[in-house]
């Protein structure tokens, strides 16, 4: 099957600002989909609110749109009555870890067998720019109008450290390493995080004085690179890229499959 | 037949009645007077290939089940007020995505962390509009765990007939108290199953279309149709829509589908009404002391009669007006500072004729109570 073949065409136009990093996020999750060749009576995606969450719209799957921090929740029901099913849930990063930070913890912790794709930019995009807890010091934002002095966190040490059994880390500039995260994120038994930095021009690149989106994604390509690199002892503030964590662990359904016939034999 | 005579706990009831009618998954978070409906379950449900889930939060507890819902099972969460204030962003998105699920508030007394062991029945209101915008709301109760059962069967027809989450409303006696329970044979209990669609894969399915009857046959998740579920204004596909005659259409139904069959979702019960001069209304507990009252004054020749509401929403105006049509004198018996009086006045034809017999100390009402207001409202005094 083409990747056009997983949308819903009829919703296209998507509602995402020109330039707004999602989209390719929505292709690298395509790709990776088709290259598995995965069906798509399978494969459910739920997602919270936000721009990042629309997502769900235009994919071709079983769709929970749910409320805004709680995707994980609605998708730890879903995952544990049917484990068959490929469960996928893409997140803003103010949906999984401002308000949503405990399910996301929790989840981790649970290492129930799903994929979590946090679409980091940074901000609250659909809301009208106001800074989220990944914004970080010094930003500007519709909520910190003198510069931010909340500070953030890395949400891939935060993963790693809660339980997730798989985090990789990767952007929108890099489109081809998200296919190949994404990838392996479906494949493996065991909760699964991939952090995929995206740009929001509309909001953060404007207040911070960041350029377009094209200069959004240099800048991803300028500062980032690969986990392990020399670069990075040189230099502490490039943000490292790659797979953190891929390691095999009990998964949740399982094990409670185990409970089950321990249960029936009484 | 004997082992299906229990002497249990008011909460054991509803799980008995939860197995009873089918169910398949719980999520929940320990609650006090309501945790041993989870601790019951995670025992239980498993040994019939059901699945159980403690959650972080009341919020995800309730996220869970209607993920669970949607792939087809049967679900149900239990919780008290403090975990009831929690569910109410997910409680309005199963009305709006309309997600049968059933969940359970064995009510203690509030606001805020209020009296955990005390009872209360302070969450009727906000049973009926803790959640935010136009909507309506099902939700039953029971005063002896014979009725504790029944109801929770109840409670998941109605999830599964309507698309609709169902509260059960019970209170700290009722969950705690241990009384006699015989579980119906299988069968004897009339059990409404998910109702699926039968249109073929391949072909445009509807999830919103609303069949003539006004029901809406499901298609699980993971199956061969695809759509889209949220709690955004959405079309006969459930894509999102803000088209003023499908937000119009939308809310009509989700409001009609259940205040128009108020009659038919009323369960009540009828002490001594037919010549009765003076009538209590009241439900859960309290309607124990009440009709106590009642049998000991028609001992003394005393016209009072009880009518006992199950059904608390749809609030059941018809036959309360009815109920009460002949009596000089209408007393609401409740735990709290008068919720259902109010529902009670509009609904009759004097209202002036309608008082309160309540506490709210956390200790339960007793017939002694009841009994001084009847007085009082006579003139005579305590
Ligand atoms: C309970 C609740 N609080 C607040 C909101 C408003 N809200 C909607 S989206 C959003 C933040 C979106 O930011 P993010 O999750 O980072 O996603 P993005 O839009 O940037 O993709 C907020 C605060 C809401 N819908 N629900
Ligand atoms: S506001 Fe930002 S995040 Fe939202 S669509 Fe526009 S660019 Fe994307």
């Amino acid at each position: 099957m083409a990747v056009k073949d997983y949308i819903r065409e009829r919703f296209f136009p998507h509602m995402w600002c020109p330039g707004c990093g999602h989209g390719i996020v929505l292709n690298s999750l395509l790709r990776a989909v088709e290259q598995l060749g995965m069906s798509k009576n399978e494969i459910v995606m739920v997602s919270g609110i936000g721009c990042s969450s629309r997502i769900g719209g235009y994919v071709d799957f079983h769709t929970l749109h749910t409320l805004h921090g709680r995707a994980l929740a609605f998708a730890t029901g879903v995952k544990l009555s049917r484990p068959e099913l490929n469960v996928v849930v893409p997140m803003g990063d103010g949906d999984a870890l401002a308000i949503g930070g405990n399910h996301f913890i929790h989840a981790c912790r649970r290492n129930i067998g799903m994929t979590a794709i946090v679409m980091n930019n940074r901000i609250y995009g659909m809301t009208g720019g106001q800074f989220s807890p990944m914004s970080g010091l010094g930003i500007s934002a519709s909520t910190a109008p003198y510069s931010n002095i909340d500070r953030a966190f890395d949400v891939s040490e935060m993963a790693r450290a809660a339980g997730a059994t798989f985090v990789a880390r990767t952007t929108v500039y890099h489109a081809q390493q998200a296919t190949e995260f994404i990838k392996k994120a479906f494949l493996h038994e065991g909760f699964a995080v991939v952090e995929i930095l995206s740009q929001c021009p509309t909001h953060f690149g404007r207040r911070n004085r960041q350029g377009g989106a094209a200069d959004m994604m240099e800048w991803f390509k300028e500062n980032t690179v690969p986990v392990g690199s020399k670069k990075k002892l040189e230099n502490p503030a490039l943000i490292e890229r790659g797979i953190f964590v891929q390691k095999e662990e009990p998964e949740y359904c399982s094990e409670y499959a185990k409970i089950v016939d321990k249960a029936m034999r009484g | 037949m004997s082992q299906n005579i229990k002497f249990v706990q008011g909460n054991e009831a509803c799980v008995a009645g939860a197995l009873y009618a089918g169910l398949q998954f719980f999520a929940g978070y320990p609650i006090t007077p309501s945790s041993e409906v989870a601790e019951l379950l995670a025992a239980r449900l498993p040994t019939q290939g059901g699945k159980f889930i403690q959650m972080e939060d009341e919020l995800s507890s309730i996220c869970a089940i209607i993920g669970a819902s949607l792939t087809g099972h049967k679900v149900m969460t239990a919780t008290s007020g403090p975990g009831f204030s929690l569910m109410q962003e997910a409680l309005g998105y199963a009305i709006m995505a309309e997600i049968p699920c059933v969940i359970v508030n064995v009510q203690r007394g509030g606001p805020s962390t209020g009296i955990p062991t005390q009872v209360s029945q302070g969450d009727v209101m906000q049973a009926r509009w803790g959640v935010h915008g136009d909507h309506s709301m099902v939700a039953l109760t029971a005063s002896n765990h014979q009725d504790v059962f029944l109801m929770t069967v109840e409670a998941f027809n109605i999830a599964e007939t309507y698309r609709t989450p169902v509260v059960l409303l019970f209170d700290e006696v009722i969950g705690h108290m241990r009384e006699k329970l015989v579980v119906p044979q299988e069968g004897e209990v009339q059990l409404v199953g998910r109702l699926h669609t039968s249109v073929k894969g391949g072909v445009d399915y509807h999830p919103y279309l609303p069949r003539e009857d006004g029901r809406l046959p499901m298609s699980d998740f993971g199956g061969v149709h695809r759509y889209n579920v949220t709690g955004l204004y959405h079309d006969m596909w459930g894509f999102p829509s803000s088209d003023p005659k499908v937000v119009h259409g939308l809310i009509r139904h989700l409001v009609d589908k259940i205040e128009n069959r108020a009659n038919l979702l009323a369960h009540y019960k009828e002490y001594f009404l037919e010549d009765a001069d003076r009538v209590l209304v009241s439900y859960g507990a309290p309607a124990r002391s009440a009709l106590h009252v009642v049998k000991n004054r028609r001992a003394r020749g005393e016209r009072l009669g009880l009518l006992e509401l199950q059904t608390l929403w749809p609030f059941p105006t018809d036959i309360v007006r009815e109920k009460c049509a002949r009596a000089k004198a209408v007393v609401v018996v409740e735990m709290n500072m008068g919720q259902m009086l109010q529902e009670v006045k509009k609904a009759v034809e004097k209202p002036e004729q309608v008082f309160l017999a309540n506490r709210i100390d956390g200790v339960f009402i007793t017939p002694t109570d009841i009994q001084n207001i009847l007085r009082l409202i006579q003139g005579k005094g305590v």
